[in-house]
């Protein structure tokens, strides 16, 4: 039952025991934070406050405030959604469909993963929310009756559809994220002495024993979760490239959308992860159980995803050409050689020619590499969106209305803020919830801890008397 | 009438699992067993059925489904046709394509949440519940089988704890509950 081929690299190092893992997840919560976290969570508070401000004229003024243009009146609002929507892909990616591969090396990052998911969604959601300029009225894209204008909502609309993508994912990503910790944090509630605390973990924990008809019922729960979060991923992305591809502007009016965004949505959220992993395991000495090998397999789905990121971008440019649709032809020709192409050779370097650097082992392997690769791929696949939006619109038909976009001080206050408000939200995370799954770390202990795989197989039957 | 409960408990999940094996074959009812992670295979041996919710969530999601389907054909056939782009609106079907996403979305919000819901309702997880572990130690890195006497009646509470004790138990505790 607990046998693992003896050639497969152990996933948690050292000597390691059931309490052991216990301690290590606990010992940061239960200790005092350390002076960097509160400088680090200090700076990230100022910048989200600076955002909120921002937003907060932006709703006092009007959308006005953004450096949009008659040309181009969707810039770094969508852009931003977007690029923190594909950023929120890799948590239920990896709890999901890694689970439903039964990837044991998930557990090492899943929670994390999943609560940066979580927060990434929340800040996606802030720019279509803040576009509509009355935010009081957001619940008008909820179809209401009648009563409420003139009609009801279309749901012929793709905008419409990423309404409902987006607030399915959130929430349907919240519970498997919450149903994960429960038993996580009734460990906490077990341990922790202050009574204060106690009485915290006591209410998030919701009185879990751990009986054993809990543990079948949480098993199928994650399963079934996981089966109905796969093709939630997979739609997400897809509708919000929808957002584009069902619009008849040249360079966004194409089909290869869907499966394109999801890559890249792939590619971006795990270059997320290995930064906030890179950080969190020697910030948090989580060493043992987030170590090399972990990295590499992301760095692998990172370069898988990223040459599929790459080879869209070629069959782009080829279908442009292809199609005989000049201007389709024109605004690829536009994108690469106009007054973007900056944009687009970043963008090109960043995702196509970075990633294929993980093709060397070494390289793969190395932490400092795959931090600096993973943050270049953060910019690129910013750059992606940028590109697609800004470039495809910036010329339209009539070169009287031909125009550049400018990003006023709203634009970037705004974006800069919601990495800021990420950061709160994640660093709150780090401090007081369970980075590492406890309960699921201990059912691989055995098969692939490192002490335990290197047991000679007799001290294992020693247990068993058949 | 009170009642005699004794709490057994193990350091090693596996060694709880061959001695439930043991004691079960002995006629012995394992009442309950309460682990820190979930034990592979414990639910046949102590005759725990599956759970059922799986058919429920398949129930939520067709539901959802239904929901979906109902409330756009009213919505965008019946009640207010909408001329996109001189799209054919007449019927469901001349318009279903535009329908898919949502409908799948809406399948798996309401398949989602209501198993969810479900789950934690059935295991009596709700905010504000007490814990009924009988150890705080069952969190961390203990496993306790849980016998009840009345279950048991066939044995002596010594007979039981003899046999209870050669099957590599670390702690033996027992408690009276009304």
């Amino acid at each position: 039952m607990h046998k693992e081929s003896a050639i497969r690299e152990p996933l948690i190092l050292g000597h390691k025991t059931y309490h052991q893992i216990t301690e290590d997840v606990c010992k940061p919560i239960e200790d005092k934070a350390p002076k960097t976290w509160y400088v680090l969570f200090a700076i990230a508070l100022i910048i989200g406050i600076y955002g909120v401000g921002c937003i907060m004229y932006l709703l006092g003024t009007g959308i006005g405030v953004w450096g949009l243009n008659k040309t181009i009146g969707w810039a770094w609002d969508i852009t931003n959604f977007v690029w923190w929507v594909g950023i929120g892909h890799a948590g239920t990616l990896i709890s999901a469909v890694l689970l439903l591969f039964r990837q044991k090396w998930r557990m090492a990052i899943n929670r994390s993963a999943e609560a940066m998911t979580i927060f990434a969604v929340f800040m996606a959601g802030t720019f279509p929310l803040i576009h509509m300029g009355r935010l009081w009225l957001g619940y008008w894209v909820f179809p209401l009756p009648n009563q409420f204008g003139s009609l009801w909502v279309n749901f012929n609309s793709p905008l419409l559809w990423d309404v409902f993508a987006i607030s399915t994912y959130l929430s349907v990503s919240l519970i498997f994220w919450y149903i994960g910790l429960v038993p996580d944090f009734a460990t906490l509630r077990d341990r922790v002495k202050r009574p204060i605390p106690k009485k915290m973990y006591s209410i998030l924990s919701f009185g879990w024993s751990g009986r054993a008809k809990n543990w079948n019922r949480f098993e199928l729960v994650s399963l079934v979760l996981a089966g109905v979060a796969t093709p939630l991923v997979f739609s997400v992305h897809s509708i919000v490239s929808f957002d584009f591809a069902t619009s008849v502007i040249p360079g966004w009016h194409t089909t290869i959308f869907p499966p394109y965004f999801v890559a890249g949505a792939v590619f971006s959220g795990f270059a997320m992860v290995q930064t906030l992993m890179l950080v969190m395991r020697k910030a948090m000495r989580l060493e043992a159980y987030i170590h090399t090998r972990h990295v590499e397999y992301m760095n692998i789905v990172i370069m898988v995803t990223g040459s599929i990121v790459g080879v869209a971008y070629l069959t782009e440019l080829f279908v442009s050409w292809y199609s005989g649709v000049e201007y389709e032809a024109y605004a690829f020709i536009n994108r690469a050689t106009g007054p973007y192409w900056w944009a687009y050779a970043s963008m090109m370097t960043c995702n196509v020619i970075s990633p294929q650097l993980m093709w060397i082992p070494a390289l793969r392997r190395s932490l400092y590499f795959t931090f600096f690769i993973s943050i270049v791929v953060n910019i690129g696949m910013w750059f992606e969106r940028y590109v697609i939006i800004v470039s495809s619109i910036h010329r339209d038909y009539l070169p009287s209305s031909w125009s550049m976009h400018f990003p006023s001080h709203i634009d970037i206050g705004v974006y800069i803020g919601t990495i800021g408000i990420f950061f709160v939200f994640f660093l709150l995370f780090a401090r007081f919830f369970p980075v590492l799954p406890i309960a699921e770390l201990k059912t691989i202990l055995k098969s692939s801890g490192e002490y335990q795989k290197n047991q000679p197989d007799t001290h294992h039957d020693n247990s068993h008397n058949h | 009438m009170a009642e005699q409960i004794i709490y057994a408990m193990y350091d090693d999940d596996d060694v709880l699992k061959d001695g439930a094996k043991k004691l079960v074959a002995k006629g012995i009812k394992v009442s309950e067993v309460f682990s820190p992670f979930p034990i592979h295979g414990i639910d046949p041996i102590i005759g725990i059925q599956n759970t059922r919710l799986g058919i429920m969530a398949f129930l939520y999601g067709i539901t959802g489904t239904i929901i979906a389907t109902l409330g756009m054909r009213y919505f965008m056939i019946v009640d207010w046709p909408m001329n996109i782009g001189g799209k054919p609106n007449f019927t469901y079907l001349d318009n279903i394509l535009a329908f898919i996403p949502v409908t799948f979305e809406f399948t798996v919000l309401c398949a989602a949440h209501g198993m969810a819901i479900t789950y934690l309702l059935r295991n009596k997880t709700i905010p504000g519940m007490i814990a009924s572990n009988p150890d705080p130690r069952t969190t961390d890195d203990k496993f306790v089988m849980e016998f009840r006497m009345s279950e048991n009646s066939k044995f002596t509470s010594e007979e039981m704890l003899d046999l209870i004790k050669s099957t590599g138990v670390s702690e033996i505790d027992q408690k009276e509950v009304k």
